[in-house]
């Protein structure tokens, strides 16, 4: 396999609009149209009132570490040569229940290995940054 | 008293497998074929007698070329259970339900497997742009089950103040009992704690020894009627309870959305189970819990009802988990860890071995036999039992 990174589909019907607010520099969430509570990954339902009417809202894009992880190789090609790296769990401000997979980084093109992962830690504040990778807009997080 | 229409109606009466290994020449088809094969022999019971099947979804000998290759009779009752390791109770229960409501007769239950090869590691084969719920981890660098349990095990080391010591409990625990398996892919060898805290990290804070093993191989069951169970060769092993669980707003492996993500589905399992049972967890004798990676232990001792939640790291300690003394035998045969990783159903077997008296590390007078399948994932769970109640 080339060294490719793995890509989210951003053509995705019921996740597009959360990739267009990231090329905005904005961290949506997809709420209920109908009831207004929050869900994540999006999808096309409300399960508390079963509505199919979404909006996005525009979050603060602030949120603390809920757990993180260290991988080591063997891992895909793209991922061993960043190894080891860290994945982090951001559980946002206005909802913690709200809980997105992401990394730690220093700044917007801050690689994904570059924090030491003995500094990582459960419970700090962390904001929203935005990293180009091949022709998508991840939401990566730093220390606040 | 409330009627229990599933309780020990029907019972394991047949057992097959094949051996373990990596790099196996027999495709998976010819792996099932095998352990069928050996599981109606030890039974004692011809193929055409067989009339339901019940297999994983992600099985590549289809229940037609099963049947028509061991000889099955006409088949009338089949089903298959997704979600990988999740499954193994689940296709024993839904046999054992087929039996008891007429569907059919005599069932047989089947994983097969090849996995040993790197390549053929499911998240080796991800394709570049990723579909479903994996496109919001994948992404980010979590690429492997690992990460995904590990993430769960770092939060829980937070939340409870388990260790990476209670992890080399369980490492240790069941490396132990497979050095008494001469069947155990790790027999021959050893594992002293130094090596664990020495090993290389798979993805931090687990460690190689973490993992579960990559296993060529099959194994199959045989369940029929509690009548005519009592006829045949074998003591059954009755199934006493079945469980089979997705909780709410779960979400499979990267389970961090819902209100309490360490409450995974071994709780909502654990309560259908333990209503289903005349025993309560005190009562089990010996237990069978998945372990792909060596965190699902404290989550499934807690998720099952041994200890309190938060008490799973602990109850691993003073040899807990071990065979002849600990508070819980646990993975008597070695476990997905150190006898063979064939999507847990090898834990089924040793369920089995352990009613029938013929494990090789046997808990004495064992009567009730707990078997878990895959925490962290739509999971299921059995309790087989010595005598009808």
């Amino acid at each position: 396999m080339e060294a490719e990174f793995l890509l989210p589909d951003v053509d995705d019907p019921d996740g597009a609009e959360f990739w267009r607010g990231t090329a905005r520099g904005e961290l949506l969430v997809q709420a209920c149209a109908s009831c207004g509570r929050w869900r994540f990954p999006p999808r096309p339902m409300c399960p508390s009132c079963r509505s199919l009417d979404v909006t996005w809202e525009r979050t603060s894009g602030r949120g603390t570490i809920w757990s993180y992880v260290v991988p080591h190789p063997p891992l895909l090609p793209a991922y061993a040569h960043l190894a080891p790296y860290n994945v982090i769990v951001v559980a946002l401000d206005e909802d913690p229940t709200i809980r997105m997979v992401s990394n730690l980084v220093t700044g917007p093109d801050g690689a994904i290995n570059e924090i030491e992962p003995a500094t990582i830690e459960i419970g700090t504040p962390v904001e929203v940054v935005f990293t180009q990778l091949d022709g998508v807009t991840l939401p990566h997080w730093i220390q606040s | 008293m409330v009627s229990v229409p599933l309780r020990d109606r029907t019972a394991v009466v047949g057992i097959g497998q094949t051996e373990f290994g990596k790099g196996l020449a027999d495709s998976e088809l010819t792996l099932a074929c095998r352990a069928i094969s050996a599981a109606i022999d030890d039974a004692g019971l011809s193929p055409a007698e067989v009339d339901g099947l019940a297999s994983f979804n992600w099985e590549e000998g289809r229940e037609v070329e099963v049947a028509r290759n061991v000889g099955l009779g006409d088949i009338t009752f089949f089903s298959q259970v997704g979600y990988g390791g999740g499954a193994g109770c689940a296709v024993v229960g839904q046999a054992a339900m087929a039996v008891a409501t007429g569907q059919c007769d005599v069932a047989v239950a089947w994983r097969a497997r090849k996995r040993a090869a790197k390549a053929s590691r499911p998240w080796a084969q991800a394709r570049r742009v990723v579909a479903g719920h994996w496109q919001w981890s994948r992404p980010w660098g979590m690429v492997r089950p690992v990460d995904e349990v590990a993430m769960l095990a770092r939060r829980h080391m937070h939340e409870f103040g388990s260790t990476r010591d209670h992890l080399a409990n369980v490492a240790l625990a069941f490396r132990k009992h497979a050095n008494r398996n001469p069947a155990a892919t790790m027999h021959d060898r050893t594992l002293t704690r130094d090596e664990y805290m020495e090993a290389r990290w798979i993805s931090e804070p687990l460690c190689l020894f973490d993992n579960c093993l990559e296993t060529d191989g099959a194994l199959a069951v045989v369940v029929t009627s509690a009548e005519r169970a009592r006829d045949l060769r074998q003591t059954p092993a009755y199934v006493h309870a079945f469980a089979q669980s997705i909780p709410r707003q779960h979400q499979v492996m990267t389970n961090y959305h819902n209100d309490d993500p360490l409450l995974g589905p071994s709780w909502t399992c654990a309560e259908l189970l333990w209503n289903q049972a005349s025993v309560r967890p005190d009562d089990v004798d010996v237990a069978q819990l998945y372990d792909a990676f060596s965190p699902l232990i404290p989550l499934s001792l807690e998720g099952y009802g041994f200890c309190a939640r938060g008490d799973g790291g602990a109850f691993t300690e003073d040899g807990g988990l071990e065979w002849p003394d600990g508070r819980l035998p646990t993975n008597t045969s070695g476990g997905g860890m150190s006898e063979a990783y064939v999507h847990g159903f090898n834990l089924v077997l040793e369920g089995v071995r352990q009613i029938r008296g013929t494990s090789t590390s046997q808990v004495d007078d064992a009567a009730v036999s707990l078997v878990t399948s895959g925490e962290g994932v739509p999971t299921s769970a059995v309790l087989f039992t010595k005598e009808a109640t």
